[in-house]
């Protein structure tokens, strides 16, 4: 646009356009070049590591070994374990936050008594450092105290002649097929107040007249969600799960302190298991090459995130 | 009758939304103020006390170990990081809102691309970058290293903001005189602060909601700030001082839920304006 001003107005108008321009590159600059100095060289310096053989007592790149780590990495079997594991705990995650945080701004989007309060209380788990409440799920599911368990055993769930055998407990982070379903609920506890404010505001930009139009065709509330909401909410839906899984694929903190990656290394994830090996390991090269399987993943994301905004400028 | 009991499922529909966010909380909440014989047993009813509550293990969260300490050095950081964070993403969004052109756009998209990257990925080699700095082992390291992680998410929330307000204000106050600067300083920044409130919260936040640096980055007690030093010190080996955690972690999250809660509907159409610039520009 500035350009179009500059060719077609006089040369006063060219000298603001450049003006403006420098302006603009003065306003944008200190923030292009903070994040290109502080992610663009430590992502070089990570490709670099993991091609090397630092380590935490010598951390310096002093040669590089080719695809040593890389090799290194896939042979060891729990890596294939974090992988899939990463890719699958992602994946439930984003199918519950789908089918969660489109019904809860469903029922957000409509005024009702105490709305604020039910709205600060829906948002704590977003308020919670990762750390913190995943320490705070480690005692609500422990293996001994949990209420949950105390709570099943009063409804006779569990216990002597419950539908869940005669023990006493679930040990919910001691069996690998739980461990993973109460990572995921993290998981999904913790972005949901994020994506239902995402979708909310989606929500919130259909016109109203859509809905009213569809109350006067006699559409009842499930078409008025399949034919109308969902398929405008497409797009925001996109934004949040991607954030979501961004946020929830690189993360650690949830394993690092729910199940350590037990039991044994059944619930291992990428970036522990690459934080295991590079920091506690001291294998700083051998964690980095572990990170780096991450990026295919990752890289998958950015394109879709990068065709749907795309899209969204051709409609 | 079908109204009635629409609204029934509506309500149900909320509830059981709400407990699902917040149980947590409350067995956070009662857990800080239990005795250790009523927190270890198993048959007691565990939603209530037996004998009565105690403020303990609160007490000892100060005294007995170095929480406050943990504190202070997340709002020391906070209160860095914040500024650093507006400072360089303001500008940038108003500049991605109405100045640069094409090649602005583009790198507007890298900014955001970078998102892309989670710390999990950088830390190996942004340990090296703060090691050779010489700041490992103080909480400088994060204080550099965080706005990493809020610009880019700060940056689009802002610009979502700066594109709502419309360009007639910038122009008419610069046909009054001002430049195109000052027209941003004096004119669209007032009206943007609702969205800057937003950033506020949301880079608070991001930046104490971090792990993987804080662990990588700090083993000092001292320099440790809440997310890693509270599971440090409160978890020793296999014992675990509940009370204490949990006291530690609602003193942390209520503020901040509080914050949250005040700000909902404008996070809202803040996230309303920020959608609606994406797939309009």
């Amino acid at each position: 646009m500035n350009e179009e001003a500059g060719a077609s107005g006089p040369p006063a108008r060219a000298g603001l356009a450049d003006d403006e321009r420098r302006l603009g590159w003065l306003m944008l600059g200190p923030a292009l070049l903070y994040i290109g100095g502080f992610v663009g060289v430590p992502f070089v310096l990570a490709v670099l590591l993991s091609f090397s053989d630092a380590t935490v007592g010598d951390p310096h790149i002093h040669r590089l070994v080719g695809l040593v780590n890389y090799r290194r990495a896939i042979a060891q079997p729990q890596f294939w374990t974090a992988l899939g594991n990463s890719l699958w705990i992602t994946f439930l995650t984003l199918l519950a936050l789908a089918v969660l945080a489109t019904a809860l701004s469903e029922l957000l989007a409509r005024p009702f008594r105490l709305k604020r309060l039910v709205q600060t209380l829906i948002i704590l788990p977003w308020a919670m450092p990762v750390s913190l409440a995943a320490v705070a799920w480690l005692w609500l599911l422990d293996s001994t105290f949990s209420p949950l368990d105390w709570l099943f055993r009063r409804i006779h769930l569990l216990g002597p002649g419950g539908w869940f055998g005669p023990g006493l407990h679930f040990y919910y982070l001691g069996r690998t097929g739980l461990a993973i379903a109460s990572i995921v609920t993290v998981n999904v506890w913790r972005m949901l107040p994020l994506a239902t404010l995402i979708v909310l505001a989606g929500r919130m930009s259909i016109p109203r007249e859509l809905f009213d139009q569809a109350q006067i065709d006699g559409a009842g509330f499930f078409r008025v969600l399949l034919r109308i909401s969902i398929p405008a909410l497409m797009p925001v839906l996109t934004v949040a799960l991607l954030f979501a899984a961004l946020m929830v694929f690189g993360d650690m903190a949830t394993v690092a302190l729910l199940t350590r990656g037990g039991p044994g290394t059944a619930t291992q994830v990428l970036p522990y298991w690459a934080f295991l090996q590079g920091i506690n390991g001291g294998d700083l090269s051998g964690g980095a090459a572990v990170a780096l399987f991450m990026l295919p993943v990752l890289a998958g994301v950015a394109i879709a995130a990068l065709r749907l905004a795309y899209r969204s400028q051709q409609s | 009758m079908r109204r009635g009991l629409r609204t029934v499922a509506f309500y149900c529909g909320l509830a059981a939304f709400t407990l699902f966010s917040v149980f947590p909380g409350i067995w956070m909440v009662l857990t800080v103020f239990k005795r250790n014989t009523d927190l270890y047993s198993i048959a007691a009813n565990p939603f209530w006390f037996h004998p009565g509550p105690t403020v303990r293990h609160l007490l000892f969260l100060f005294t007995g170990t170095h929480f406050l300490r943990f504190a202070l050095n997340s709002l020391l950081i906070g209160a860095c990081v914040v500024p650093i964070t507006l400072l360089l993403s303001v500008p940038a969004a108003y500049a991605l809102a109405r100045l640069t052109g094409r090649w602005g756009e583009r790198s507007g998209m890298v900014l955001f691309l970078v998102y892309l990257i989670p710390p999990t990925l950088l830390f190996l080699p942004m340990y090296q970058v703060v090691t050779f700095l010489g700041l490992a082992n103080t909480l400088w390291a994060l204080v550099l290293v965080y706005p990493t992680i809020t610009v880019p998410f700060c940056t689009w929330l802002l610009l979502g903001f700066f594109k709502s307000i419309p360009r007639d204000l910038d122009e008419a106050a610069m046909i009054d005189g001002c430049s195109r600067f000052e027209a941003f300083r004096r004119a669209v920044l007032p009206l943007a602060l609702p969205g800057i409130g937003a950033c506020v919260v949301f880079a608070f936040s991001l930046q104490l909601s971090d792990y993987i640096y804080a662990a990588t980055f700090v083993t000092a007690t001292g320099a440790m700030p809440v997310s890693v030093g509270v599971p440090t010190e409160l978890i020793r080996g296999d014992v675990f001082f509940w009370q204490g955690l949990m006291a530690a972690d609602a003193i942390v999250a209520i503020p901040l839920m509080l914050a949250y809660g005040l700000l909902f509907e404008r996070l809202v159409s803040g996230f309303q304006s920020a959608e609606t610039a994406a797939a309009g520009s």
